[in-house]
């Protein structure tokens, strides 16, 4: 029967179409960002962190990265607490992404000081040499426009005041990327809340270890410290690390746990035996002095 | 027959235009597997890895993809239906307008114009170019299946037009946009929403455009070539029926694990595992029909180019449900494994298809025969192996990346930071370039092909013009 009316084929075609559409698609909105999943404390963003995110857009770096910490034991301990509907209502559009060619940017509100943002876009490679993240430093060449700016506020229907509005004269997008990286994930005090867990007693276990053996374990240090305190330790975005004296537990703890407040990261993803080999390094080194 | 009175001339034109589109959204392909593993090939503010990746995506569906659409729709719609299109001016305005968009669409996106939603990246001016030039394809479509001489219609023309409808749907509701300036705009719908609808859409791109186009071009094509019918009728109503009901429900196995609410990602999963049944349909009948014709892969390149083309669906609607499930996802997301899954369907299963088409149409379009048959093997083999290469290296990339991603210590630590999973990478990476080279080169063969056969091809020797209908 169909199989001779096209016009009713098309029509029974599109209620075919529809009943899925309908179902998973249209009535989603009933539940999705409704009272029921609002989070206090997501506030929208600024006009400085928004118009980082237009540039994160334009840039097309959700190609290379996601926004959401699934409710994974290995995704929450890479990244962070795991991601909730209510803390994406301001974003249009949602920049989940699909592909992790580098890592997760959903928590990364508050992880690093400005300072390392704007060495790590500037050149990706000077701090992580095998990245292949590209280079970013021509966004700090680009001012931004005030008073497009206001109008996509006023789109989005975002509060703004026009000193904001001003003081983004002489701002450059790489300010403005910056803003929007430290909004990320930081809406909800995670990192706060979720104390890192050492288990069992701090012992160290490399006491018996010899200077040879220690030094070796130089490359976890420039793998991931280097960037920030520099390669000879001389301080650079964080402080100088020679001269100081911990002792092994409190070294410890601080590289583990990070001091959230001040910009040093934890590093409890490297796991407990690393964290142990960065300790009895720097205290080496320091010993040492001229390695 | 009636032969003259075709309008073949706007086949040719969409076949030229697919080809080109096609060789630019490889080649881009190809470049930014270099910027992958070597960054020093990026060159900003455009040509950056970031702007030209939408490209390469978009020059291959809607450039490529639906190029190849065009042609084949316009040709099959005119030799079932045995009646000239409804419209040639419309026919033509669509050629023009298709290239303007597809150019409009590559320089904004080169300009850092987009939206960020994959494969819908274009911001609304063209989206509305897009809108117009898929209304004056379907109207013509459909006008001429309105005043067809066959009463009943092929199995091709039901994929036609459920694909011409869907679309339209799909496209429509995930292009609201409240702009903000001629090039920006911000979605209507935000976050968790957007996402919902957003993979509502990008999955059901792949049926509507990845999927059905290439079924309707199978259904004809094969019998032509083979001159055998399909197998089952019945099966394939059954087919037709339920992959376009299902398809539907499953967007959000994109976003297994995602703020989704559950119950629709358990429904998404339910039904991608079903959607097992309808696609394999077709993939039966095809094989199938096949019986007693075997030894034609052999002797005829179109027959090895089509059942190929049809192995690799069903691969990848077999693989498509597995991943579709949460444990599965919940490892292989976000890893090297998806890009595999993607090029398996769109170097294997739609460019197998759409070569094989091409091939079957030129010498009716022309009046050539195709210059060199050897070539046409030749070539199949370095699109096979490009293939296989590309997609084998990122399944063992996946699988490894995603292990290193989960492995732990005894004390509940994560054995990788995420750098050490990264640089494991690069030689997979490299293969994967190395695999698209190859491709490449299969792809420039066949446009030589083709311009050789159009310019010293001979004369076909008798008219083609059989008797089309029920294959
Ligand atoms: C070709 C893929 C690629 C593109 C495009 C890309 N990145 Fe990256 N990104 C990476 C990789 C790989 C890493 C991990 C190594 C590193 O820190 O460079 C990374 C790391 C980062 C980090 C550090 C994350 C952390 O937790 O340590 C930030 C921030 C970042 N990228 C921001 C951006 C921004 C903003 C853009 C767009 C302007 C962008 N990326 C574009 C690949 C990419
Ligand atoms: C993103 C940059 C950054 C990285 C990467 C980083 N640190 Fe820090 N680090 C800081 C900052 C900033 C401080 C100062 C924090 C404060 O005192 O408030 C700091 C403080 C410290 C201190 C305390 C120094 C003092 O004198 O108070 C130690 C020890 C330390 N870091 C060790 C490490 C080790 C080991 C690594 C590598 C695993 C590392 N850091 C990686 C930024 C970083
Ligand atoms: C039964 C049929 C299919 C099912 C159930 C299916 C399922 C899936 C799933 C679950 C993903 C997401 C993977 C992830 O990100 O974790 C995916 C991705 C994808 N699939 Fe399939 N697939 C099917 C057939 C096809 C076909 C025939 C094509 C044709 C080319 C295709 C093209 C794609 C593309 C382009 C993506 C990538 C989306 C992205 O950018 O993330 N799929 N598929």
């Amino acid at each position: 029967m169909w199989e001779k009316k096209p016009v009713l084929l098309i029509v029974l075609a599109t209620c075919a179409i529809l009943v899925g559409t309908i179902v998973t698609m249209v009535l989603p909105f009933a539940w999705v960002n409704t009272e029921a999943d609002r989070i206090e404390g997501v506030t929208p963003y600024t006009a400085l962190q928004q118009e980082g995110r237009d540039v994160y857009i334009r840039e097309g770096c959700n190609n290379c990265h996601s926004q959401t910490v699934r409710p994974l034991v290995s995704d929450v301990l890479r990244y962070g607490e795991y991601s909730k509907s209510g803390e994406f209502v301001y974003d249009r559009p949602f920049l989940w992404g699909s592909k992790r060619t580098g890592p997760d940017l959903a928590r990364l509100g508050g992880k690093y000081p400005d300072a390392w943002h704007y060495k790590h876009m500037d050149s990706p490679r000077s701090m992580v040499p095998k990245t292949n993240m590209p280079d970013y430093e021509w966004l700090r060449d680009y001012p931004l426009d005030p008073q497009m700016i206001q109008r996509k506020m006023e789109t989005l229907d975002f509060p703004y005041t026009p000193e904001e509005i001003k003081a983004l004269e002489d701002k450059n997008e790489m300010d403005a990327i910056v803003a929007y990286m430290q909004k990320l994930g930081s809406d909800i005090p995670w990192r706060d809340t979720t104390e890192t867990t050492i288990v069992g007693e701090l012992v160290n276990p490399y006491t018996e270890t010899d200077q040879a053996t220690i030094s070796s374990w130089g490359s976890i240090y420039l793998e991931n410290c280097a960037a920030c305190h520099g390669e000879q330790m001389e301080g650079e975005i964080g402080p100088e690390l020679i001269g100081e004296d911990y002792d092994d537990e409190i070294l410890f703890e601080l590289i583990y746990s990070g001091i959230t407040d001040g910009g040093m990261p934890g590093f409890s993803s490297l796991g407990t035996d690393k964290v142990w080999k960065l300790t009895n390094f720097i205290r080496n080194y320091k010993a040492d002095g001229d390695q | 027959m009636e032969k003259q009175n075709y309008n073949y001339a706007i086949v040719r034109s969409f076949v030229i235009w697919s080809l080109i589109w096609g060789l630019v959204a490889v080649l881009v392909g190809v470049i930014v597997s270099f910027q992958m593993v070597e960054p020093d090939l990026n060159f900003p503010p455009y040509l950056t890895f970031g702007r030209l990746r939408p490209i390469h995506t978009n020059a291959g569906i809607y450039g490529w993809g639906v190029g190849v659409i065009f042609a084949t729709f316009l040709y099959i719609v005119q030799r079932l239906c045995k009646t000239p299109l409804w419209s040639d001016k419309l026919a033509k305005f669509q050629l023009y307008f298709f290239n303007a968009t597809i150019i409009a669409s590559a320089v904004t996106l080169l300009l850092g114009y987009t939206t960020s939603k994959e494969y819908h990246e274009m911001e609304w001016p063209i989206d509305v170019m897009i809108v117009i030039l898929w209304v004056a394809f379907g109207l013509n479509i459909i006008m001429t299946i309105l005043k067809r001489k066959d009463e009943q219609m092929y199995i091709s023309l039901w994929y036609m037009m459920a694909s011409i409808v869907g679309v339209a749907i799909l496209f429509l509701v995930n292009a609201a946009a409240e702009p903000v300036s001629l090039f920006k705009s911000y979605s209507a719908y935000a976050g968790t929403n957007d996402a919902n609808v957003h993979w509502w859409f990008g999955h059901n791109a792949v049926a509507m455009a990845l999927t059905a186009p290439p079924l309707a071009m199978f259904y004809y094509f094969l019998p032509k070539s083979t001159g055998v019918p399909i197998y089952s009728h019945r099966l394939s109503i059954i087919a037709f029926w339920s992959l376009i009901f299902m398809y539907l429900w499953t967007g959000a196995h994109h976003l297994l694990w995602t703020p989704v609410p559950d119950w629709i990602q358990t429904l998404a999963m339910g039904f991608s595992v079903m959607l097992i049944a309808p696609s394999w349909g077709s993939v039966f009948n095809g094989y199938l029909s096949m019986g007693g014709q075997w030894h034609q892969m052999r002797e005829n390149y179109l027959v090895k180019f089509l059942i190929l083309g049809i192995t690799f669906y069903g691969l990848q609607t077999l693989q498509g449900p597995m991943q579709a499930i949460r444990t599965f996802s919940a490892f292989i997301h976000y890893t090297d494994w998806v890009p595999a899954h993607i090029h398996m369907g769109t170097m294997g299963w739609v460019s197998m298809i759409s070569f094989a088409s091409i091939y079957f149409m030129i010498p009716r379009i022309w009046d050539r025969e195709i210059y060199s048959i050897p070539l046409a093997n030749l070539q199949f083999w370095l699109i096979l192996v490009g293939q296989l290469i590309w997609s084998i290296s990122l399944w063992v990339a996946g699988v490894l990346q995603a292990g290193m991603w989960n492995a732990m210590n005894s004390d509940g630590s994560l054995t990788y930071t995420f750098m050490e999973t990264m640089v494991e990478m690069y030689p997979y990476w490299w293969a994967r370039a190395f695999g698209g080279v190859i491709y490449l080169v299969g792809l420039i063969i066949f446009i030589y092909n083709i311009y050789m056969t159009v310019k010293k091809g001979e004369p076909t020797a008798v008219t083609t013009a059989t008797a089309e209908g029920r294959a």
